[in-house]
């Protein structure tokens, strides 16, 4: 090498580092806003949460009663208590219903505006409308809906039925009042995982089916061994997130019920709401948080398990 | 002889064939029909109450299909009630407010950080991306008790910036960036780097433009996030000033006596808008939603 071109190397060097150094300053404050943003309203409220699960901390703090470390209690008492695992059951009894309806009715949705007929597109905006409805709004016609003697759902149960079912009293009704809540939920939210599934249908390849039609499958076959097969990622993803979302219920139920009739549609956030809010023991409501927070961990670390194994098969 | 029996029972057979279609498509619009009527029937049940002026008659009409028949006293009886018994435009602006406040500034925070983490290089990078990708996992519900343990410290209750300042980054939107920018040729920014571009202006005029899809695609999830949220301006907001419309017509509810026509007057006002903002940019909604899913 000669000195020239050794000279030239290290001028190139010199000349880089500085472009280096100042796209990597560029870099961070690009990143330094929203990661304080961050750090402030997520990554320090979720230590907290853990810090505060174990100790006697309230809303507004007593002079007199200085907040305690009281180890687990807060998760003793919560595995004790009797509202919480009423919370708990109604959650996973609204999964166990919501999301295998839901994604089915879903898929059916996407299979069927998934056709070339005419006005196809005002079905899918129709179907989909309820998502752009606010969910308050939901509750509260849904509630009208389900008026006790003469509302309409029981008008229409009864007419279907030749006057043999209703009428019910369905959100004062211990029984009924979360299938109640079911129904308006799927109605409001399906049209959301149609849109994904749709999504997922006009990404399979039409030369399978063509290959199907050639070694005689019928439209069921043809849905059965190549439509499903095929959506199994999005399936696996409507699954999970709807079972996220399940977790999550609260707002229709403090609209219609607040959780009653005896608890029967409470919810874990409803008691976390009525805990941290209402009765100010935000070291109880935080044990709640992350108790809830480990439950859509589990659900979300399912999602990537399941996908791995797919991955594996193939 | 032969060959015209082959033809007949030829044409016997796409003849039964195409009855069999018609009968198919008219079976599949019946399907399509019924469900139509289901996922209308409350909103259209809620805009036919909202304009029937007699109170009795909406009670006495919703047991039966007259509940969607817009008769007897039409008008805006019930809209006007609405607005002479509470400040509804000021709910009103503080939705607008608070979500489009909220929308803008992610739209701008989101996008940058994601385009320093897909189209620089630097230490520390590959640490930042999993840790957003971890946050995502944790949902809001589980750190509003200590969030509001935090603002009330700091006196931020019943206020707008409560509502917006801690939903302005999104650890979601900023992935959905991320996987967006990623995609990008690199060729992009090297041609604009010879030019002497920095780093902002390459980000500002080269990656803002070609990437529509992804802001319209943020832009809406957030907005139908946010113009639905309930739980935290629930805890947050006291007296009616900075309320948003959610919480508003839950409270309007809660009391009684209820009047159901100006209960179902304010529905229609808080339903109206993203309605309308849906049917405008429906196909952008369509595909938002589409987006959301199979990366995920």
């Amino acid at each position: 090498m000669t000195d020239k071109e050794l000279r030239l190397q290290k001028k190139s060097f010199k000349k880089r580092n500085p472009l280096q150094k100042k796209e990597t300053l560029a870099a961070w404050s690009f990143c330094a806003l929203p990661l304080l943003f961050l750090f402030i309203f997520l990554i320090t409220p979720f230590i907290v949460a853990f810090i505060i699960s174990f100790t006697d901390q309230r809303l507004i703090s007593n002079p007199n009663l200085p907040t305690q470390f009281i180890a687990l209690r807060n998760f003793l008492r919560l595995f004790n208590s009797s509202s919480f695992h009423q919370a708990l059951w109604n959650n996973i009894y609204f999964v166990l219903v919501v999301v295998p309806l839901q994604t089915f009715l879903a898929l059916l949705l996407a299979v069927l505006v998934n056709q070339k007929l005419r006005f196809i597109n005002l079905f899918r905006t129709i179907y989909f409308s309820p998502v752009v409805t606010t969910m308050v709004v939901v509750a509260i016609v849904w509630y009208f809906l389900y008026n006790p003697g003469e509302g309409l759902i029981n008008q229409f149960l009864n007419f279907i039925s030749f006057g043999k079912l209703g009428p019910y009293n369905w959100l004062n009704d211990t029984s009924l009042v979360m299938p109640a809540i079911m129904l308006l939920s799927i109605w409001q939210g399906v049209g959301f995982q149609m849109i994904i599934y749709l999504a997922g249908l006009q990404n399979i390849p039409d030369e399978l089916y063509e290959a199907g039609r050639v070694d005689g499958a019928n439209i069921w076959q043809q849905f059965w061994h190549i439509t499903v097969p095929q959506l199994r990622n999005t399936t696996i993803f409507v699954i999970i997130s709807t079972t996220i979302l399940a977790f999550k219920l609260f707002t229709q139920v403090w609209v219609m019920t607040r959780g009653g009739p005896q608890g029967a549609s409470k919810t874990i956030i409803v008691l976390l709401y009525e805990e941290g809010f209402s009765m100010l023991r935000v070291g109880y409501a935080s044990a709640i948080g992350v108790l809830f927070f480990l439950i859509v961990l589990c659900v979300s670390l399912l999602q990537r398990v399941y996908l791995k194994e797919e991955r594996a098969v193939l | 002889m032969m060959a015209k029996n082959k033809n007949m029972i030829r044409n016997k057979k796409t003849a039964s064939l195409r009855t069999q279609k018609t009968v198919s498509v008219i079976f599949n619009y019946l399907i399509l029909i019924i469900l139509a009527v289901f996922f209308l029937f409350p909103v259209v049940f809620m805009f036919v109450s909202s304009i029937k002026n007699n109170e009795t008659q909406i009670i006495r009409d919703m047991s039966n299909i007259k509940a969607f028949v817009p008769y007897g006293e039409i008008g805006l009886k019930n809209y006007f009630d609405v607005f002479q018994q509470m400040p509804f435009g000021r709910f009103m602006f503080n939705s607008f407010f608070i979500v489009s406040s909220t929308v803008l500034a992610g739209l701008v925070l989101n996008s940058m950080i994601a385009y320093a983490l897909a189209r620089i290089r630097f230490k520390g990078r590959a640490f930042i991306i999993s840790l957003i990708i971890a946050l995502i996992i944790i949902p809001a519900e589980a750190v509003v008790i200590p969030l509001l343990l935090m603002v009330n410290q700091i006196g931020w209750l019943d206020s707008y910036q409560v509502q917006i300042i801690p939903f302005i980054v999104d650890a979601f939107s900023i992935f959905l960036f991320y996987q967006f920018f990623i995609g990008l040729p690199i060729s992009l920014d090297e041609a604009a780097k010879i030019d002497g571009a920095s780093p902002f202006q390459i980000y500002r005029r080269i990656i803002i433009p070609l990437s529509k899809p992804v802001f319209a695609t943020v832009a809406i999830l957030q907005f139908l996030f946010r113009w639905g949220d309930f739980l935290w301006p629930l805890m947050v907001t006291r007296g009616y000033e900075y309320r948003p419309l959610t919480v508003a017509i839950q409270q309007f509810f809660s009391q009684d006596p209820k009047v159901w026509g100006d209960i179902f007057a304010f529905a229609s006002m808080v339903t109206i808008p993203s309605l309308v903002i849906f049917l405008i940019f429906q196909k952008w909604f369509v595909r938002s939603v589409a987006s959301s899913g199979i990366k995920g």
